[in-house]
């Protein structure tokens, strides 16, 4: 799915350098579940944002299905993150003002998608992650639980092929924070994604099948389903 | 989406859409207040130079200015003092101004290119002084007479007694009609209320119209008649002044009018009707060139000469409520621009996500122009609603305005006719001109090209807001939807 070789990111302010990724070389494969781990300001939403295609890297080469993401124009971009990329939040994002089924079928406007059609996708994915009876309610009359949920099944709808989630937990308490894991943990597998997530929550991290730890911009891949030593790409 | 989205936003952030609206509000009403009390300032203007002018006249031509020497007009009476107390009287006519024009200036008017239509017309002022002028009477001193032989002179001693004179003056202004063209000159601004008016046929009758107000004054009604300077005048109708002040007190057919003033073919001024409305100084200039010895008088020129608080007012209108509305306008649609963008920064990571979903920037850059153009409409529609409901006020209460022609511009008298300053006390024809003070109840006529002016500058404030949050929106990238602002 995705192959990163080289790949460097640097924010530039004034005269000051930030080095957030500094050559990071890393494979995901199809269906991969990977947990990406580390200290704050290590670099963890820098490399998602690249994941994502939300942003280009500085330099190095990121493949997505065989196409180079760094290369890609900013249309073709945009075309990929709306077609292929599911992406949450850890404070949700979901527009204030729109309902919890309006908010999913953003995530479908671009894709053209007929406005009935659209609703009636959206209100699938919502009773999928146990909304059904949420459909018109805005998001500040919904719990942060089920604010997530709304987000999730907003990236979901279009069927992506890779889902990316950015601390998705870290706004909630322990018990929907159980919960939530549990929901991605089975549409993970229900839906045959590549789901990679960051987190610094080290419960998450233990029990992750594949653990990215990046430190000071670089990587470092531990196969914890395997229980193998820690390998350096 | 797009409307979903637009009717969410508009709804649900109502405070933000009626803050930028109400700015751009303010603002258009005040253009509409501005602009319709100034239409209706020189609606009020228009209707003073009418009452000069009468309808359709777009300039006078009239004799350029002489030296303002000639003496010879000064009128002289001459009264006999007579033993009977008989009742003595004499008119006095003369020219207005003193000026004249041929008649053949008139054709000469009308062959101009840019020329409808060209009448002539002649103001005459007439004073008459009326009254006895009784010769003393000689009385004896009695106490003289019962000394007879008593010496002295043997003339007898007394004095006069009583002789003297009680007369009054009485002067009014009078006008030749060319009354084979009445649908041009000062009489067209009046209506006959009573009676008929002058025919074709009138060529030289002896008829006159009178004025209602000066008839009322004299207490003359259709049928009487009335002597001026030894001709019996029948009063065939009576003319009311549609703005309540007229061209002159009494209207007589041209021919007759240079007959009393001695004035064969002779007019002071040739009203003048352009074919196009917008080629007036055109006109103004090849009458001035082509036929010498002539001043023109645009309505624009006589409105310059308009003093008084209509003048004032108007000024006030046109200067500092132009420059009041543009500059409030300006700060309305920079607030709107202002409040557009800051509300995109607050909505920052809302724009990030969508762009991080897969939204295009241009369809995040609509749907801020969008909402800001509906602001636009609003704060428009709210603006109409304000500036009409402030127009209404203003013509409900119609302030009266007035309104002073400067004593140059009297009807047909042209710059220069000074010399009528002369007979200032016994109302001659300086005070004519002088007389022209008009009250005039000030309205605020909305016209539907305010309105249309209105709506273009609400939608080009929404426009220039939504650029404005547009380009903000438009500068986003995706990865914004990760910052952490909020
Ligand atoms: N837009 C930016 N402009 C400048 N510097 C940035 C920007 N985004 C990130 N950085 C810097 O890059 C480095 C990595 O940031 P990043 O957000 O990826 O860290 P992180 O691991 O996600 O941290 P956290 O756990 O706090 O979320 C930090 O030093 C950060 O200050
Ligand atoms: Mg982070």
């Amino acid at each position: 799915m995705y192959k990163l070789s080289g790949v460097t990111k640097q924010y530039s302010r004034g005269k000051e350098t930030v080095h957030a990724l500094r050559g990071i070389d890393l494979v995901i494969e199809d269906g991969d579940q990977v947990v990406i781990q580390g200290p704050t300001g290590g670099g963890k939403s820098t490399l998602l944002q690249m994941l994502g295609a939300l942003d280009r890297p500085t330099a190095g080469s990121i493949e997505f299905d065989g196409v180079d993401i760094a290369k890609l124009s900013e249309t073709k971009l945009t075309r990929l993150r709306a077609e292929k990329i599911g992406i949450i939040f850890q404070s949700f994002n979901l527009i204030p003002t729109l309902t919890a089924q309006e908010n999913v079928e953003t995530a479908l406007a671009p894709m053209g998608t007929k406005p009935a059609e659209r609703r009636r996708l959206a209100a699938e994915a919502l009773e999928s992650v146990g909304l059904g009876e949420r459909l018109h309610h805005l998001p500040g009359e919904l719990s942060g639980g089920q604010q997530q949920r709304v987000a999730i099944s907003r990236a979901l709808v279009k069927k992506p092929k890779v889902l990316l989630a950015d601390e998705p937990t870290g706004a909630l308490d322990e018990g929907t924070r159980d919960e939530i894991l549990a929901l991605l943990d089975g549409l993970w597998k229900e839906y045959g994604l590549t789901f990679i997530m960051v987190t610094h929550d080290s419960h998450i991290a233990k029990s992750a099948p594949r653990l990215a730890t990046i430190k000071a911009g670089q990587v470092t891949i531990t196969d914890q389903a395997r229980q193998t030593a820690p390998v350096s790409y | 989406m797009f409307f979903t989205y637009l009717r969410r936003e508009l709804r649900r952030r109502k405070k933000a859409a009626i803050v930028i609206s109400m700015g751009l509000a303010l603002g258009i009403a005040l253009v509409i207040t501005v602009n319709s009390v100034s239409a209706g300032m020189s609606q009020a203007q228009g209707k003073v130079l009418q009452s000069l002018y009468g309808l359709g006249t777009d300039m006078t031509v009239s004799k350029a200015a002489a030296a303002a020497s000639s003496t010879s007009g000064q009128p002289r009476f001459n009264f006999g003092a007579r033993d009977d107390s008989k009742n003595q009287s004499s008119d006095r006519v003369m020219v207005q101004g003193f000026e004249t024009l041929k008649s053949s200036v008139v054709t000469q008017v009308a062959d101009q290119t840019g020329v409808k239509k060209a009448v002539g017309g002649l103001s005459l002022s007439v004073i008459k002084v009326s009254g006895t002028f009784d010769r003393g009477t000689f009385k004896q001193n009695q106490s003289a007479g019962g000394k007879p032989g008593g010496g002295g002179s043997g003339a007898p001693q007394g004095q006069v007694q009583g002789g003297g004179a009680d007369f009054s003056i009485n002067s009014f202004s009078v006008y030749g009609t060319d009354v084979a063209n009445l649908d041009l000159g000062p009489l067209t601004s009046s209506k006959i209320t009573s009676g008929k008016g002058f025919t074709s046929a009138d060529t030289n009758a002896k008829v006159v119209v009178l004025d209602k107000s000066y008839a009322k004054t004299k207490k003359l009604t259709v049928g009487d008649s009335v002597t001026i300077s030894g001709t019996k005048f029948k009063v065939i109708g009576i003319a009311t002044a549609d703005s309540g002040d007229s061209a002159a007190n009494a209207y007589i057919p041209l021919q007759r009018a240079q007959t009393l003033a001695d004035s064969k073919d002779k007019v002071t001024t040739v009203y003048v009707q352009a074919a196009d409305s917008k080629k007036i100084s055109a006109v103004k200039t090849a009458i001035q060139k082509n036929i010498s010895g002539t001043t023109v008088t645009t309505s624009a020129d006589l409105a310059d000469t308009v003093s008084g608080s209509l003048s004032t007012a108007s000024n006030l209108a046109t200067s500092v409520g132009k420059w009041l509305s543009i500059a409030v306008l300006i700060a309305a649609f920079l607030v709107a621009a202002l409040l557009t963008s800051s509300a995109v920064n607050r909505r920052v990571r809302e724009f990030g996500t969508l762009k991080a979903l897969g939204w295009k920037s241009g369809r995040v850059t609509r749907q801020v122009m969008g909402e800001a153009f509906v602001n636009g409409l609003l704060g428009g529609a709210l603006g109409i609603a304000l500036g009409l409901a402030a127009a209404y006020t203003v013509t409900a209460i119609s302030p009266t305005l007035t309104a002073s022609l400067g004593s140059t511009a009297g009807a047909g008298a042209g710059p220069g006719a000074g010399g009528g300053g002369r007979f200032g006390g016994a109302g001659g024809p300086g005070q004519q001109a002088a007389s022209k003070a008009l009250k005039i109840a000030l309205e605020a006529p909305v016209s539907v090209n305010t309105i249309v002016l209105a709506v273009a500058l609400a939608v080009a404030g929404g426009l220039i807001a939504g650029t404005f949050g547009g380009w903000r929106a438009s500068r986003l990238r995706p990865a914004d939807a990760l910052r952490r602002v909020e």
